[in-house]
């Protein structure tokens, strides 16, 4: 048509010819890799080569961790475990009164040279910290700035107490921080535990407020957990932070405080535990982690294993190959294995 | 031109006595009827339409009625069976009667699923008997001439400005929005956008949510604006053109977007019509302009268009003209218009020859006045401007049926969390209040109740949605996106390929569907047209039999020099401009008149110069002396024989109303052209009667043989009727397309009494088309033979080659024609198409009988040959016992639509090749139906011509040749070239390369959707199922929209796994397309088990390696988009072939932009994530997770790929290895280039 017409293109507007280059032509130059047998045992052998020393190393890494694993819900209540809806509510009335004395002295052995530091750590487990009621309850405003107190929308239902004031800091993850409290001794000599610096910096400094000071925390009808300093402000309640950057599984660590001397192997260390936190009401576990750490992190032999396997494999599978080539061989690029070639009667 | 006076006295008295009293009479314009060959009788084709339109108003009685819906119905007919808008069907016709004027369009889709009788020719004589009727007021439009404002007083017309552009920047976004929402996919989107914004399934943050529709929505709307604004800024241009119209009874200029609906207009010389306007006058006396349409149909040759006489006369200027133009309402038939004008107390009827539409080029006339009666949008150019039809494509269609296997999936994946989510409420029902995650009871208010708790039925409903919302990716909308992205990006490779660039016409490749690119690579079927598709359709005389005797141009043949007969009557030498070999003993004989053997000569050629429809033109060339004559014509075979008879010395000179001038050897002599027969498909010949200048009067018939012969006195030279016949049957054996001659001298009672007959029909009111036609029959008997000519139509460049590529390939080549069934063999022998080894089977019959028995012999015999071949040779195909079918258009008739269909398939799938000769147009679409209906391949048809159309568009894969032969089959096709053989590089290369990277692009969608919502999955039950996403929001939107887009698109427009020369070199590799190699079910099934095993490597990988740590949500979760990330995009480039500079930057590239949007997003504090990715980071253990992802889970992958190719390999991989280590010469050069950085 005499006017344009965007959907078609006439062969008068691109008459002349496409002009020449390696692009338009597809012919730009190119690699062109091929499976051929050296590269693919190559690519196996080295696999292998790569994979299993790490997986060696990071194996005998986090052997070298030495960790202690105390669970102690179930024996820090008068009542002997048992299942019985009855007992678990004895227990949960146990937790929940504030007046009986929950203190539980523990004891172990140190298995092996500890050296330090010597990261503390409570586990919890059956605890859906990724609980999607649980991690939207938060109010990451309200904790970097007091201006934004009032901002606790996604708080519900513990955005503010009955007398419609704000609480700082707001929802579920706040309100239900940890409480258990540890202290360490060793042949009654007290071992001291640092709590600074167990949150991340980055926390401390760009998401708790310096002038934010809890409000109106834990004072409803239900108590969560622990209740904090009003005279703190919130980036120096290291607990806090902790808690609140939500662990990713149901089973999680937590990290405590450091013990910054080493602990040497059969030292007897007692341990006297505030039972405060409420596990019960969900079956939930606790546990208190003593553990020393390495390049790979804590004990866990995971990775080590599968970087063998992976590796053994590559190895394993570099041989059927050599092998297959060996007792099989196929020319590369030969026609006569062209299936017109192969098969004459091949009709299409 | 001779004028109008001169012209007068030229006319012979003593016959034209009572119509050369008034001048106004004279309205005997040139017949310029349509005659293509006769092999193409069953063919009307476009040229016929123009024919229609050409041929105006012939004899001006003195009755006030001009009646010329002759011309008008010999055009609903040939509409009516070729054109794309109305494949020819009995409803058609009924509805076109039943409607009057109005254009009935048959859609494409409405001829699949109607059922039409793709057999049934009885449409066409239907169409005949459409009769003439009157316009009723209610379909008509008013025009009353010069006088805008009564004309349009109810401002129902349209104005003169034409808006291509959809949208205004108003309208833009509710527009675009509005059409963008017509694909399901975006409602898809949109439903989820909206569910998310819902507080209680609130998953994403608002922003992530909408985001991958907005991002969508953005880029479809940007390229529309993008388009819109090209077509906004060239309406401007267009609108404001300037053009001569007559305000208060003087031409001003005003511009094109003002102009109204009944103002009388002026054209100049080469100016483009503003709108579709009536013809009033012209600077020619008579009353003829010349247009040229080619922006319309693009077709170049000029047509004739012709004023009225009534109003030829008048002087417009000076005297107010005041008249009504009682015409049908605007449509989109270009080849059709009928109106009745009053003028002067005159009724004259209007046809499609009375009027220029928008867009038309004046051409050889000085100027033309008219009267608009369509403007703006409303004009036949405007109307047309619809883009090609879209088609979906085969792996589409496929891609569509696994999306549905998606969609249950997504669906089971749902059901398993909010069903998992219920039973755990259950459990724990009791617990629910005072866990301290879930705290079903809000204490904050004096009453005590649930928060947010809705109970476990509405709970689990809920968590089905949000499920939903999560996984939503998992139906890989960018997908479609990508596709259309991939598409356009090959579509750019196709267009810019030089090897399909035609020289001869200077046209490109053209890709007019931008969704069957991949479809390319699995044709099965190739429907081809001989006319202009195998061969040239330039014609070139090459023989001729006269008078029994042949002239076959022997070895003695000389170049006609282009000094045969120059006429030096102005001081110019006239020459004809292309040059045409001519046989020396011919050319003597033809100066002998007055032999008996000259005689038949002489006659011969006036019959090939008069008998024809062709407009002499002079052109000036460099040098001032030598004029050329151009024969400017639409049928390249009457271009060929007037060329010819020139060269023999008989050149046509001029062609005017009612007479035309032939310089015979030098001699100018004047033939007055008393009467002409236009060519009908019925008769399959036309007539021309002449006054000689020896006052005898002839008639000059030429037709296809089987029309002639029937005709043809044989009582008065059977010999000689004999040796023509024997001449005529070499011919066609040769492949030439022989037309014959007949010439009979009428007495003078017969004249008049043809003429009086004649005024009769052409003035009847009802059924003029039919009576004309009789008057014809009644003519064209006892004739005396003169002889045949015998026009060669050359093979295109390579079509021999290209059509054994294309065998190799294993596409079936059919051919299906007009021509006769020797002309057809014959061409099917030079072609390669059919060999000495093959059997023909011949099915030649006029009975349903006759072909069920045919073909039940043709089956047994072929069932017997392949079972011969079987128990002998191993049933060896490639031996001689391959079968070529011959069919003709008769026959054709009886077995299409019938029970006999089934047969026919069975037998034509047993052949090599299929030849279709004598076939109408819609016959070709049914052949074409009736393989797509019954198998699965796919089917391409090529081919030049409007009567190609149905066939282009009923086809999988329509292809136009844009040739000599118009647009109308380029309009229609899906994609366009120049010559039959680039077919070749399109489907055997691009085809081949389409296919392989869509399919391979639509798998790995598939599988990099699936694999990151598996992820999501598997996360989600160590959530209490509740859909917490340890993946960030931004991330899992980014994820399709960016992380790991571009390289599937790079590699879908990039990648290919073979060289042009390999492919080109080995047709057989085209078969992987056709046996679905790189798409199908197993491939699916093997990619999502893949998919299952990498989406557990990549969860369950960091999951225990982090397992009873201190490590956060936010931090494995980078680590679970990292490990996703880097694991899909290896993957990808595990199965790159061809590493271009282009792919390592979109692979690496994109891991990289990873990293950066994992960093950024980060950064913000607001987010729970914040520092996450550092703190991550400064650990080995997350690297070596990124690393042990990636290896372990591609290994599987990796192990398979290898063992397949080393154990099992396919044709392609053969190929590739030996592309890279068979050191031919043509891969030492590539090598050579790779490695020459200077070419770099």
């Amino acid at each position: 048509m005499s006017s344009g017409d965007g959907s078609s293109y006439s062969s008068s507007k691109i008459s002349k010819k496409p002009r020449y280059s390696r692009f338009t032509q597809q012919e730009l130059p190119a690699c062109k890799p091929i499976l051929t047998p050296g590269l693919v045992i190559t690519i196996l052998i080295s696999l292998a080569i790569i994979f299993i020393p790490i997986g060696l190393s990071s194996l005998s890494a986090s052997q070298n961790v030495v960790e202690v694993v105390d669970r102690y819900d179930d024996v820090c209540v008068p009542l002997k475990p048992s299942n019985s809806v009855e007992q678990n509510d004895e227990r949960i009335g146990f937790i929940q009164d504030v007046k009986t004395n929950k203190t539980c002295i523990r004891t172990f052995i140190v298995p092996k040279k500890m050296k330090h530091p010597i990261f503390v750590y409570y586990q919890l487990d059956n605890f859906y910290q990724n609980h999607r009621r649980y991690v939207k309850s938060r109010s990451d405003h309200q904790l970097w700035s007091p201006k934004d107190e009032r901002n606790t929308k996604l708080c519900e239902p513990e955005a503010v107490n009955s007398d419609n004031k704000p609480i700082v800091p707001c929802g579920l993850i706040a309100w239900s921080l940890f409480n258990d409290t540890y202290s360490f001794s060793i042949n009654n000599t007290p071992l001291t535990i640092n709590k600074k610096g167990i949150a991340w910096t980055s926390d401390r400094t760009k998401k708790f407020g310096p002038n934010v000071y809890p409000k109106n925390f834990q004072t409803g009808g239900l108590i969560g957990g622990a209740k904090l300093n009003e005279s703190i402000p919130l980036s120096e309640q290291e607990d806090l932070i902790v808690w609140m950057r939500t662990a990713a599984l149901p089973s999680f660590r937590k990290l405590y405080g450091k013990i910054e001397t080493d602990l040497e192997a059969n030292e007897k260390i007692t341990v006297v535990i505030q039972n405060n936190y409420n596990t019960y009401s969900f079956n939930g576990r606790k546990k208190l982690v003593i553990s020393t750490a390495t390049w790979i992190g804590g004990k866990n032999d995971f990775l080590g294993k599968m970087y063998i396997t992976v590796g053994a494999t590559s190895l394993f599978l570099a041989v059927i190959f050599l092998l297959l080539y060996v007792i099989k061989p196929r020319p590369l690029g030969d026609p006569t294995y062209l299936s017109w070639n192969r098969n004459p009667t091949f009709q299409y | 031109m001779i004028s109008v006076c001169e012209l007068l006295r030229m006319v012979d008295l003593e016959i034209m006595a009572s119509q050369v009293t008034t001048a106004s009479t004279i309205n005997s314009l040139p017949l310029l009827p349509y005659y293509r060959s006769a092999s193409l009788i069953l063919v009307g084709n476009l040229k016929s339409l123009s024919a229609a339109l050409k041929s105006s108003s012939r004899m001006e009685s003195d009755s006030p009625i001009e009646i010329n819906e002759n011309s008008y119905q010999v055009h609903d007919f040939i509409w009516h069976s070729s054109s794309q808008r109305s494949v020819s069907s009995i409803q058609s016709i009924q509805s076109k009667t039943s409607r009057g004027h109005s254009v009935k369009e048959v859609s494409y889709g409405e001829l699949g699923s109607k059922g039409v009788r793709h057999g049934s020719m009885g449409a066409e004589s239907e169409a005949f008997s459409a009769s003439y009727k009157e316009i009723n007021d209610d379909d008509a439009r008013l025009i009353y001439i010069n006088d805008p404002e009564k004309t349009n007083e109810k401002f129902e017309f349209a104005g003169n400005s034409i808006r291509t552009g959809k949208y205004s920047i108003l309208t833009f976004f509710p527009r675009n929005l509005f059409e963008q929402f017509h694909r399901v996919a975006y409602i898809y989107f949109l439903v989820i956008a909206i569910l998310n914004q819902l507080p209680q399934l609130a998953v994403f943050g608002r922003g992530a949510s909408i985001m991958p529709l907005a991002f969508v929505l953005l880029v479809t709307a940007i390229k529309d604006a993008y388009e819109d604004y090209r077509r906004h800024r060239s309406d401007k241009i267009e609108n404001g053109r300037l053009a001569w119209v007559l305000v208060n009874e003087q031409f001003r200029q005003i511009r094109w977007k003002d102009i109204r609906v009944g103002e009388i207009i002026k054209v100049s010389l080469n100016e483009t019509l503003p709108c579709d306007m009536v013809l009033l006058s012209t600077s020619d006396t008579t009353g003829v302009a010349y247009v040229q349409t080619t922006n319309l149909d693009g077709e170049s040759n000029l047509k004739t268009r012709y004023a009225k006489q009534e109003t030829q006369m008048k002087n417009l200027e000076d005297k107010k003209i005041s008249g009504l133009i009682k015409c049908e309402k605007p449509n989109r038939n270009i080849y059709g218009f009928q109106a009745n004008m009053d003028i002067d107390g005159k009724h004259i009827s209007l046809g499609p020859s009375n009027i220029i539409l928008r867009g038309c080029e004046l051409k050889n006339t000085d100027w033309a006045i008219g009267v608009a009666v369509y403007a703006g949008r409303e004009t036949k150019a405007m109307l047309n401007n619809s883009g090609a039809p879209s088609k979906r494509s085969r792996l589409e269609t496929h891609m569509n049926r696994e999306i549905i296997f998606l969609s249950i999936f997504l669906v089971v994946l749902c059901m398993i969390v909010s069903v998992c989510h219920g039973l755990w409420l259950g459990r724990h029902k009791d617990e629910l209040e005072l866990m301290q995650f879930y705290r079903k009871k809000d204490y904050s208010e004096t009453e005590i109740e649930d928060y947010s708790y809705f109970g476990v039925g509405m709970e689990i409903f809920i968590v089905f949605l949000m499920s939903v919302i999560v996984f939503q990716i998992m139906i890989p909308i960018s997908l479609y996106i990508s596709m259309e992205l991939v598409r356009v990006g090959q579509a750019f490779f196709m267009i810019r390929d030089n090897q399909m660039y035609d020289e001869a016409s200077k046209s490109r490749f053209q890709c007019r569907a931008l969704n069957i690119n991949e479809d390319l690579g699995q044709i099965k079927y190739v429907f081809s047209d001989k006319t202009g598709t195998l061969t040239e359709n330039k014609m070139e005389f090459q023989c001729a039999s006269i008078g029994g005797v042949d002239h076959s141009r022997g070895e003695d043949s000389i170049e006609d020099e282009r000094t045969g007969y120059p006429d030096q009557g102005d001081g110019h030498v006239l020459q004809p401009k292309m040059k045409v070999k001519v046989d020396q003993e011919l050319l003597n004989l033809s100066k002998r008149k007055h032999t008996d053997e000259g005689k038949y000569v002489h006659d011969f050629f006036i019959a090939l110069a008069a008998c024809n429809t062709i407009v002499p033109l002079t052109v000036e060339t460099s040098d001032p002396a030598v004029k050329w004559i151009d024969y400017q014509g639409e049928s390249p075979d009457e271009q060929a024989l007037v060329y010819a008879a020139a060269a023999y010395g008989f050149m046509l000179i001029e062609r005017t109303s009612g007479h035309i001038v032939i310089d015979i050897q030098g001699k100018r002599q004047k033939f007055n052209v008393l009467g002409l027969h236009e060519f009908d498909s019925d008769r399959k010949r036309m007539s021309v009667i002449l006054g000689c200048p020896d006052k005898t009067v002839k008639v000059f018939i030429k037709g296809a043989d089987t029309s002639m012969f029937s005709i043809i006195d044989r009582s008065l030279n059977l010999n000689m009727l004999k040796a023509t016949e024997a001449h005529l049957h070499a011919y066609s054996s040769k492949g030439l397309r022989t037309l014959v001659v007949g010439m009979r001298e009428l007495s003078s009672s017969e004249f008049e009494q043809w003429q009086s007959s004649y005024e009769t029909a052409s003035t009847a009111l009802m059924g003029r088309a039919s009576l004309l036609r009789k008057v014809a029959n009644n003519i064209e008997h006892h004739l005396s033979i003169l002889g045949a000519s015998g026009i060669e139509d050359k093979l295109q460049q390579g079509v021999p080659e290209a059509i054994e590529s294309l065998r190799t390939a294993g596409i079936k080549v059919w051919v299906l024609t007009g021509d006769k069934q020797e002309t057809a063999i014959s061409i099917g022998y030079s072609s390669k198409l059919l060999t000495n080894q093959m059997t023909q089977i011949v099915i030649n019959n006029n009975s349903t009988e006759c072909c069920r028995k045919s073909l039940q012999d043709a089956l047994a015999m072929c069932k017997n040959l392949t079972t011969d071949s079987d128990a002998t040779s191993g049933g060896s195909g490639t031996g001689g016992n391959q079968l070529a079918l011959i069919i003709d258009g008769t026959s054709l008739v009886y077995v299409l639509d019938t029970e006999l269909e089934q047969q026919l398939f069975e037998l034509a799938r047993r052949c090599t090749v299929v030849l279709c000769c004598r076939v109408a147009p819609l016959q070709k679409a049914g052949i074409v139906a009736l393989m797509k209906k019954r198998t699965d391949d796919m089917t391409l048809a090529i081919g030049d011509g409007a009567n190609d159309v149905s066939m282009i568009q009923m086809a999988d894969v329509g292809i136009g040749i844009s040739g000599q032969e118009g647009r109308q089959a380029v309009m229609a096709s899906d994609f366009a070239m120049g010559q039959f053989r680039f077919l070749v590089p399109l489907l055997l290369v691009h085809g081949h390369w389409n296919y392989q990277r869509m399919s391979y692009m639509i798998l790995y969608n598939f599988y990099r959707n699936a694999v990151f919502v598996l992820v999501l999955f598997w996360y989600v039950l160590f959530t209490s199922f509740t859909l917490t996403t340890a993946i960030t929001d931004w991330s899992s939107v980014l994820y399709s929209v960016l992380y790991t887009s571009v390289p599937t698109i790079v590699v879908g427009i990039l990648d290919k796994h073979l060289s042009r020369t390999s492919l080109l070199k080995y047709p057989q590799l085209y078969g992987a397309g056709q046996r679905q190699e790189s798409y199908n079910g197993k491939l699916f099934w093997a990619t999502m088990l893949d998919t299952l095993w990498q989406s557990i490597a990549a969860f369950f990988i960091p999951l225990l390696a982090y397992w009873r740590s201190d490590v956060d949500g936010s931090s494995i979760g980078d680590l679970w988009t990292l490990g996703a990330v880097i694991m899909v995009n290896v993957h990808l480039a595990m199965d790159v072939t061809r590493w271009y500079w282009i792919t390592h930057a979109a692979i690496w590239g994109s891991i990289i932009a990873t990293f950066i949007c994992v960093m950024v997003i980060d950064l913000l504090s607001f987010l729970a994530g914040y520092w996450a990715f550092f703190h991550i980071a400064k650990t080995e253990l997350f690297w070596l997770c990124l690393l042990g992802i990636t290896i372990g889970a591609l290994v599987p992958r990796f192990v398979v790929k290898v063992f397949v190719e080393r154990l099992r390999p396919n044709d392609i991989q053969i190929v590739r290895e030996a592309e890279k280590f068979r050191s031919s010469r043509e891969s030492q050069i590539e090598m050579n280039q790779i490695f020459d950085p200077s070419r770099r």
